[in-house]
């Protein structure tokens, strides 16, 4: 069976501390995902997602706080901007959109974060590996 | 990259059998010694024991180590102890990394193997982004020791006396011409009944005495700008037309004014003129003359109270003036308002005379009211026989008002009722409640004195339709107990209105950037544990602005907003956390993106130099300005774009 690589991006303060709920909750879920903390899903640039894909992930995940709870006030509002510009720019360099997945997950979702993990495996598993040469090629983009 | 040449340890916690009984630490450990950089690598059963502590403390000084990993639990449990220890062998503590293969390793996974590899990579990627962190310092602030204290209501008193007597200088800005509140309208409070304005104006006086408290009523705050322990403050002065040092409360002008206008202090229930003193004891003790209702200050078109003026008091050419303050804290007590009795058409909405609000019926109980403490109806001053009470109105209504209990209501009505009863001892009290909620010291055992001794009578239920027939009101209510629906002919209705957030106060809290919650009152920065505070730093919450209180819970919360507000000056200069995002002057190119990224305005554009200046006090370092800088020149300290691309390959290769 394909095992894909997912990069998950968790912001600090909502979805990191979600994981770490998982965790202490003794839940559990598929071990394809490796994290990054990050301060705010607001830091994850369009660029880290790229290479990230580049380097080898199959699926890239964003978890940040639910609209309005923002530890920064505004962050998570900026990143559900700049991913919904950003997902047509994928698709035009051949990545599937699917493979790119945000979601706000709070501090006390540990259910939701694994929820969310075991489905976006699934989903990626579904889409197959990512060949990013191969992708870009047939995208025409040179 | 600098220090690329780091020696690096690492350290592989086995957490009992938490961690080793899924990812094989040995092995883990094993993997990363040869990893670029490591130098060290070895597991332990315990590594936040004192004997794992001990062994990474000897080994950073044995093997001289610049950088150390701890594979353990999430870093949020002992990221803080590792530090300390990476501090007591020299290191400066941003030379540690944890390694989290716990929460999100050993316990979210059962395949062994897999576990393993996960951490190995886990590993990898903190052993890249720690041989890139630089030393960082906390960044130390100044901070001015002087608060400001916004609304002039018991909270404010008394956080500004608080404050005061901590030995601090006390702005206290109150945008009504005395400082007083709600709290000085009441007639008497629950459940000792002792008379508000005797416990009052005691506190009000103290507070225009004191000498480190700096009364500014008639004052508004303009603006804030700044950060905590800096703040620079606008401060509008209303011009009140009188000098207080010279008015002597004669009262001849008022006598002499030809313009009669509602009075604010009696809810409306009586009248004042244009040039009034709020209530008898007012502090400041000076007339005010409300420009509003002023014929206009023009002496050719009316001028009288000049005239009469003996010690010239009154200056009609007085301007409004803004002036700056600066302060290191502040304490925001904007207290209240009632939900306005226009929201409820079915009791009337407001239309009905004798049907009044709690604030109106406290003043026709006071005293010092316009009736004198006589129980009178506003109507036609006639001393009503029946009066019905109904709790809840605009509260507790998910659906069509506000969702929340404003919490003083049922032990105000049952005070109410009881007042009522002692002044009109033939009279009959009816209250309508859904349930009582009397927790508090000496709460319930007063809810109990007034349907026992006083003998009013509590019905459970409703009240669907409140309307005037004739000379009486019709109160139509169902009592949810025995099923019956109730018809009573009463003389005056009082609602307990649903308490609100200050009418207008919105615009100032945007000034100050600070948050409220989904019904306007101001949002804790954690509702348990720090309930004083704002999440933005500097910043105190007291009293109703944050929620309904009662007054011992105000003078509680205000007491410790100042006690906090006390700490902070107590520190001899303010830390903040050096993770921020400055900017490479050589890359930026000056767009000014991150400006309007940055939620905290902490960036700026250098005029003459066209880059960008960050204010490393205001910067809270979430990174946004870093994701949309398009050159690189935002960089997050110790979390570059640089650490990221090597902490993700480091993770996915392979």
């Amino acid at each position: 069976m394909f095992e894909p690589k997912i990069m998950c991006f968790l912001c600090k303060w909502c979805t990191y501390a979600g994981a770490d709920l998982a965790g202490t909750s003794r839940m559990q879920y598929a071990p394809n995902s490796m994290n990054m903390r990050v301060m705010c899903s607001s830091r994850v640039d369009p660029q880290h997602v790229l290479y990230a894909f580049k380097q080898g992930a199959d699926g890239v995940f964003i978890g940040g706080c639910h609209p309005g709870d923002c530890h920064y006030v505004e962050g998570n509002y900026k990143t559900l901007r700049r991913i919904t510009l950003f997902k047509p720019m994928l698709e035009s360099l051949g990545i599937d959109r699917k493979r790119l997945r945000l979601e706000w997950i709070s501090a006390a979702e540990g259910q939701k974060f694994v929820k969310v993990m075991n489905e976006f495996t699934e989903q990626i598993r579904v889409l197959g590996p990512l060949n990013l040469e191969e992708a870009v090629l047939d995208s025409g983009v040179r | 990259m600098k220090n690329t040449k780091k020696k690096i340890g690492l350290f592989v916690c086995h957490c009992g059998v938490n961690i080793a009984s899924i990812v094989d630490v040995e092995r883990v450990a094993k993997a990363m010694a040869d990893y670029p950089n490591v130098v060290f690598s070895t597991d332990y059963v315990y590594m936040c024991s004192e004997p794992g502590q001990k062994m990474i403390l000897d080994t950073i000084k044995e093997r001289g180590l610049d950088a150390l990993i701890v594979a353990a639990c999430s870093p949020t449990l002992h990221e803080r102890t590792f530090q300390n220890v990476a501090k007591l062998a020299g290191l400066n503590p941003y030379q540690i990394e944890i390694a989290n293969i716990r929460e999100q390793g050993s316990w979210v996974h059962s395949d062994k193997k897999k576990a393993t590899e996960k951490a190995i990579r886990i590993c990898r990627s903190m052993v890249e982004k720690v041989s890139q962190n630089e030393n960082l310092e906390p960044i130390k602030v100044d901070v001015h020791r002087r608060a400001m204290v916004i609304g002039g209501g018991i909270s404010g008193l008394q956080a500004a006396l608080d404050i005061a007597d901590h030995g601090y200088e006390v702005l206290l800005v109150e945008k009504n011409p005395s400082i007083g509140g709600h709290m000085i309208q009441l007639s008497e409070t629950f459940p000792t009944l002792d008379c508000s304005q005797c416990i009052m104006t005691p506190k009000m006086v103290e507070v225009s005495r004191h000498p480190k408290i700096k009364l500014l009523t008639y004052h508004e705050v303009k603006s804030v700008s700044g950060f905590v322990g800096n703040f620079r403050v606008k401060i509008r002065k209303k011009p009140r037309y009188i000098d207080p040092g010279l008015c002597n409360l004669c009262g001849e002008c008022e006598k002499v004014c030809p313009q009669v206008v509602s009075d604010e202090f009696n809810m409306g229930l009586s009248f004042r003129k244009a040039i009034y003193l709020p209530f008898p004891q007012a502090v400041p003790g000076t007339y005010t003359l409300d420009i509003e209702n002023c014929l206009g200050l023009l002496p050719i078109r009316c001028g009288k109270c000049k005239e009469v003026c003996e010690p010239n008091a009154i200056n009609y050419d007085e301007a409004e003036e803004i002036f700056e303050e600066e302060v290191g804290a502040i304490v925001v007590a904007t207290g209240y308002d009632l939900y306005t009795m226009d929201h409820l058409a079915e009791y009337g909405g407001e239309k009905i005379d004798d049907v009044v609000n709690g604030l109106e019926f406290e003043r026709i109980l006071s005293a010092s009211g316009p009736t004198g403490g006589v129980v009178r109806r506003p109507s036609d001053g006639e001393v009503p026989k029946n009066v019905v009470f109904v709790q809840c109105c605009g509260s507790r209504d998910t659906e069509h008002h506000n969702p929340y209990c404003s919490k003083i209501c049922c032990m105000y009505t049952a005070k109410h009722a009881m007042l009522y009863k002692h002044r009109v001892p033939d009279g009959n009290a009816t209250v309508f409640y859904i349930d009582v909620r009397a927790g508090g010291k000496a709460f319930d055992e007063f809810y109990q004195r007034a349907t026992e001794e006083d003998e009013v009578l509590y019905i459970r239920g409703k009240v669907s339709k409140i309307f005037r027939e004739n000379d009486k009101i019709m109160v139509w209510g169902v009592d949810t107990l025995t099923g019956q629906k109730v018809e009573i002919e009463a003389d005056m209705v009082v609602l307990a209105m649903s308490m609100v957030k200050t009418d207008g106060v919105e615009n100032l809290l945007k000034e100050l950037k600070i948050a409220t919650d989904s019904n306007g009152w101001l949002a804790e920065a954690h509702p348990k544990l720090r309930p004083v505070e704002s999440l933005n730093a500097g910043f105190y919450l007291a009293g109703c602005a944050n929620g309904p209180k009662d007054i011992p819970e105000t003078v509680s919360q205000a007491s410790a907003a100042a006690a906090k507000v006390g700490d902070l000056f107590a520190q001899a200069e303010l830390l903040h956390e050096p993770t921020i995002v400055p900017v490479i002057e050589e890359l930026c190119s000056g767009c000014g993106i991150c400006i309007h990224v940055c939620p905290y305005g902490a960036r700026e554009l250098d005029p003459v130099l066209k880059v960008v200046k960050v204010n490393e006090i205001l910067c809270e370092g979430c990174g946004a300005c870093a994701a949309a800088c398009p050159s690189g020149a935002a960089q997050q300290r110790n979390q570059t774009d640089g650490q990221i691309f090597s902490m993700l390959k480091a993770m996915l290769k392979g």
